[in-house]
């Protein structure tokens, strides 16, 4: 029992920092390309896959982040899921 | 068929002020979303008007930070054992249906009517249904509460208990969250009214939601999490849709996103501290909210259609700018609802935790 308690997961700063450096870099790469990037986005027809491409790109990355960046601050979901509150 | 002029025109100049408002909105939308499933998108799409995007690229822009966001909630949820996919996919197909008839009755609408025809027509939806639906769901989390049995099992309804009884041979299909064979004739009509109600008032999840709860008899805390799932699907293909018009500006979707994805991540790990009524508590109070907002818009849509007297410049922007002021108050309550929720249960947990402990000491 006591060993059990004592296995405390580790918390991700290493991928948090990782992958919040890359979402960083991929939110500077839209904004500071933003006409180009929306001069392709906006003729719509064959690159209407540009956008949505793009989102599931930053939802993985950011995704990642913002879960990793929870963990770290140590908010996680409840150790037990019914009748906790 | 959208050159770069004019693709330039539909895009606004986007400053360090309108980012950081766009990055909020999505974080309390995102927040609300990770928690009910749904909401966020009645006040995304108004935000991005105030700032003066086009009508249709902020609906589009909307569509396409909304996909990604409810797959993340989704994955997160699904960790948590609430996500029925399959419920999701068969309602996500039907609510797609729905959502392109759902655009087509409203481009009729505004082919007869005009833009203030069509306007009256989203608030004359928003009204009847927040007020049935949203008043419904109140109520029954109210009577949950006095009941004392806020602990205890959801009751499955009788009209989802005469559902599940319904044998139609060859179009059964088994649900986890229901634990029961239902007939698809029963999710295609449900699905396709979450669809229809996405394409009208752009959150599907009101009518999604309570018909997963009262009509199929799925628990709150996976019904909330499986319309994540349709979210996903009704917002892949609508996005889509108007991605090929060239109307969506992916740097408003994106900014969203980047708030929203704070937001959801913290909302699913919401339902994991709070008892389940809560889901009805957070979801029913928005859609009253919510629909006062909408109420307040009807006589300044009939005004501008004739059919009342007219109202005066001053009166019609007041009334419009109570509105969103209204929409804005309910997103921001349902956000504080989680977030104290989620506290008090991570204190009760961190109690019983030490009690635990002090009880093994002794």
């Amino acid at each position: 029992m006591a060993a059990q308690n004592k296995t405390v997961k580790k918390k991700p700063v290493g991928q948090m920092a990782l992958m919040g450096v890359i979402s960083i870099a991929l939110y500077a790469a839209l904004l500071f390309k933003q006409d180009v990037i929306n001069g392709y986005v906006g003729q719509g027809g064959m690159y209407a896959f540009l956008p949505i491409v793009t989102a599931f790109a930053f939802s993985f990355v950011h995704g990642t982040f913002t879960g990793d960046f929870w963990t770290v601050m140590g908010i996680e979901a409840a150790k037990k899921k019914k009748g906790v509150n | 068929m959208h050159d770069i002029a004019q693709t330039a025109a539909n895009f606004i100049n986007l400053d360090a002020m309108n980012i950081f408002y766009l990055f909020f909105v999505g974080f309390v939308g995102g927040l609300v979303s990770g928690f009910i499933g749904s909401g966020g998108a009645f006040v995304l799409t108004p935000a991005m008007m105030s700032l003066g995007v086009p009508g249709l690229v902020a609906v589009a822009s909307n569509m396409c930070h909304k996909f990604p966001k409810a797959l993340i909630g989704a994955i997160k949820r699904a960790k948590y054992g609430q996500v029925d996919v399959k419920l999701g996919i068969v309602l996500g197909i039907s609510a797609e249906a729905g959502v392109l008839y759902g655009a087509h009755i409203q481009e009729g609408i505004k082919k007869s009517f005009g833009e203030a025809g069509s306007n009256l027509y989203v608030s004359a939806a928003f009204v009847v249904i927040l007020a049935v639906v949203g008043g419904f769901v109140l109520l029954d989390a109210w009577k949950t509460y006095k009941s004392g049995n806020a602990n205890e099992e959801e009751k499955v309804t009788r009209l989802a208990r005469w559902v599940q009884s319904v044998n139609i041979p060859g179009t059964m299909v088994y649900f986890k969250s229901i634990n029961a064979k239902i007939s698809v004739l029963f999710t295609i009509p449900l699905g396709f009214a979450t669809g229809m109600l996405a394409a009208t008032i752009a959150v599907g999840g009101f009518i999604g939601v309570p018909s997963m709860i009262y009509v199929m008899g799925a628990p709150s805390l996976m019904a909330s999490a499986t319309e994540l799932v349709i979210a996903f699907i009704m917002g892949l293909g609508g996005s889509f849709k108007y991605a090929l018009h060239g109307l969506v500006d992916i740097r408003l979707a994106m900014i969203i996103l980047a708030g929203s994805l704070f937001g959801i991540q913290l909302g699913a790990i919401g339902t994991t501290y709070v008892k389940p009524f809560m889901i009805k508590v957070v979801m029913g109070t928005i859609m009253v909210i919510v629909l006062f907002s909408r109420a307040l818009m009807v006589p300044v849509y009939m005004s501008q259609l004739g059919l009342i007297q007219t109202l005066s410049e001053g009166t019609a922007k007041l009334m419009k700018n109570v509105s969103f002021g209204i929409m804005i108050f309910a997103l921001v309550l349902g956000a504080f609802i989680v977030l104290r929720a989620m506290w008090q249960g991570k204190k009760a947990e961190q109690l019983s935790t030490h009690e635990a402990y002090e009880h093994g000491k002794v």
